[in-house]
């Protein structure tokens, strides 16, 4: 959908060359330019990535404060619930007045979005817990904390993992638009330059897919490496 | 299996359990002993209270009013987390841990307790041995990967882990299938006469109860204890029709299950050698039970049942008129005595020791007669 977005306005504004000049697909131009893409994607990968790591630090503590105190869920469901829903663009210019342009506005932005999606999957795997390894877990003598981060935790990780996929990929989307908050990214390629064509497109666009897919398969190897049970079936 | 930690005397004293507001309490003023050693089966129809019961032993359940006592200090003083750790916890859905291997999970408790690596893992190949598991093949396994059987003697060998004092096992076969549940039964009470540990065990299965229990407490409605006794007392005497309706109209037979042939008071044998006077067998032949003599060898061991024509000369010859079938032995429980009997279309057999000498006899007349002896009279089981 950004994506799409970002198309558009790059059709608005087509740039010089010959392949360039009709706004085509140029891989001659591609090879020659790659080295502009560098920066762009180093500072995709570093809001991605704080956002998400940050994102998960706090939607994970909340979770965890809110696991003992059930009542606790509805309300952050619905602050962070409301986070999510503030279109992004909005939010990169909302908070400029307090935080400025720059890194601190757009991860502070993307952190918000993160929050409801990593909640929700935390919560939702603290509670599918089986409740009979919880009961014997208390029998054999666990601490409310020993059972939480010996027992709860680890069997919540398969759904924790499946939120981090989720915040990561939706994050690489997001911070395409951080260009807007001053924070640079992809998203600068697409419409901050005035190379601004379908050549451009497929490269940032391509640069973002193979992002996020990457930090998916990182995820996911996380996963199976902490996650070794969830693979062992019945001999 | 070294045991280190002595059973331990349990002691309910007028424990009560109320959750808040509900009128009845779910637990009444129960107060029953357990002898160290023993097992308790705490039976009864469902809501009766006898998981409540069993979790206010390790706290899962806090006492409302009374005590629980183990080896006379009160549960209620001790941290329950530390409380927990020296009492066996075993459950219907056994509550493995699913991201845990099978020797990580036996370990739980010894690694709750400190215990250094090699002691853990010598104790976790110990004790999956105990429970009839090859340590070799299952110790990396995951739950997943097992049997319902085999996940069950897991759990009994995690709960062991610490060398408890008391176990505490919720219907911990409730969820297996009826043939494995037999399988399991046993191999628990021979482990039992083995490491001697006070358990506590809940079931809603007489059945069960009769043949886990040394002692049964069978509750009803409301969290009252009904009947506290050993397994042949109450079928004998049921203390209230509560009780005599939850132990079932067929609670005579039950009791064929719990006693053994040695326990009741057989028939006489005329016993007879080859070469033995007939003079004086029919002089036995006049005082016993049984009007057919049984031919013996010089060891004492039944060679068969003497024909007539055995007797015709001055003294015994070897003329059988069938084989000593079948033979029933000391340590058998008059229902399967019995089973053998009525197998063998015969009314009665010869008993025969743990050396094959013959003992007396068992008839159907001598086990009608077992299953009416007063209170008195019953052995203990």
């Amino acid at each position: 959908m950004i994506l799409e977005l970002a198309q558009v306005q790059i059709h608005g504004r087509s740039g010089g060359g010959s392949c360039v000049q009709n706004d085509g697909f140029c891989p001659d131009w591609i090879t020659s330019n790659l080295d502009r893409y560098v920066d762009p994607f180093l500072q995709q990968v570093f809001l991605v990535v704080v956002s998400v790591a940050v994102g998960f630090l706090i939607a994970g503590a909340l979770a965890l404060l809110a696991h003992r105190r059930r009542w606790l869920v509805g309300p952050i469901i619905g602050v962070t619930g409301v986070l999510y829903t503030i279109p992004s663009l909005a939010a990169f210019f909302l908070l400029q007045p307090i935080t400025g342009r720059g890194k601190l506005t757009a991860t502070i932005a993307l952190v918000g979005y993160t929050l409801l999606i990593i909640f929700r999957n935390v919560t939702t795997g603290l509670r599918g817990v089986p409740e009979e390894a919880k009961d014997a877990g208390r029998g054999l003598g666990f601490t409310d904390n020993q059972l939480l981060w010996r027992v709860e935790v680890p069997l919540a990780l398969p759904e924790i993992m499946a939120g981090l996929r989720i915040a990561s990929t939706t994050t690489v989307g997001l911070a395409t638009l951080a260009f807007f908050a001053g924070a640079g990214g992809l998203g600068e390629r697409f419409v901050g330059s005035q190379i601004v064509f379908k050549s451009n497109v497929v490269v940032a666009g391509g640069l973002c897919v193979l992002l996020a897919i990457a930090l998916d398969l990182v995820i996911l190897g996380a996963q199976r490496v902490l996650t070794p049970w969830t693979r062992a079936r019945s001999a | 299996m070294t045991a280190a930690t002595p059973a331990a005397t349990l002691e309910f004293r007028r424990a009560t359990k109320r959750y808040s507001g509900q009128s009845r309490p779910a637990v009444e003023e129960l107060s029953l002993t357990v002898p160290a050693g023993e097992i308790c089966v705490l039976v009864g129809p469902s809501g009766c209270g006898k998981t409540t019961a069993m979790r206010m032993v390790n706290r899962m359940t806090d006492i409302t009013e009374g005590d629980i006592r183990l080896d006379g200090a009160s549960v209620r003083e001790r941290s329950p987390a530390e409380l927990r750790r020296e009492i066996g916890y075993v459950i219907q859905q056994i509550g493995l841990f699913p991201h845990l291997t099978i020797g990580e999970n036996v370990a739980t408790v010894p690694r709750l307790l400190g215990w250094d690596k090699d002691r853990i893992r010598g104790r976790v190949d110990q004790l999956l041995a105990l429970v009839s598991l090859d340590p070799a093949d299952i110790r990396d396994r995951y739950p997943a990967q097992l049997s319902g059987g085999q996940r069950q003697r897991v759990g009994v060998a995690r709960a062991l882990a610490a060398d408890p004092p008391l176990m505490l096992m919720d219907e911990p076969f409730g969820a297996i299938d009826p043939i494995n549940r037999e399988r399991l039964q046993n191999e628990f009470l021979r482990l039992q006469a083995e490491i001697r540990k006070t358990v506590v065990f809940v079931t809603h299965d007489i059945d069960e109860a009769i043949k886990m229990g040394d002692k049964i407490a069978i509750m009803k409605e409301g969290g009252k204890l009904a009947q506290y006794a050993p397994p042949a007392e109450l079928l004998m005497h049921p203390g209230d029709p509560f009780v005599e309706d939850f132990v079932g109209a067929d609670r005579a037979l039950k009791r064929l299950a719990l006693q053994r042939v040695r326990d009741i008071d057989l028939w006489t044998a005329p016993l007879v050698r080859t070469g033995e006077p007939v003079a004086e067998v029919r002089a036995k032949l006049e005082e016993a039970d049984v009007q057919i003599p049984l031919l013996v060898d010089a060891e004492g061991r039944p060679v068969g049942w003497l024909s007539e024509r055995g007797l015709a000369g001055e003294r015994v010859r070897e003329e059988l008129r069938s084989r000593p079938d079948p033979r029933i032995e000391m340590d058998d429980v008059l229902r399967d005595a019995l089973a053998d009997l009525i197998q063998a279309e015969t009314r009665y057999a010869p008993v025969v020791d743990a050396r094959g000498r013959a003992a007396g006899i068992l008839s159907i007349e001598v086990i009608g007669h077992a299953l009416n002896v007063p209170q008195e009279e019953v052995p203990a089981s």
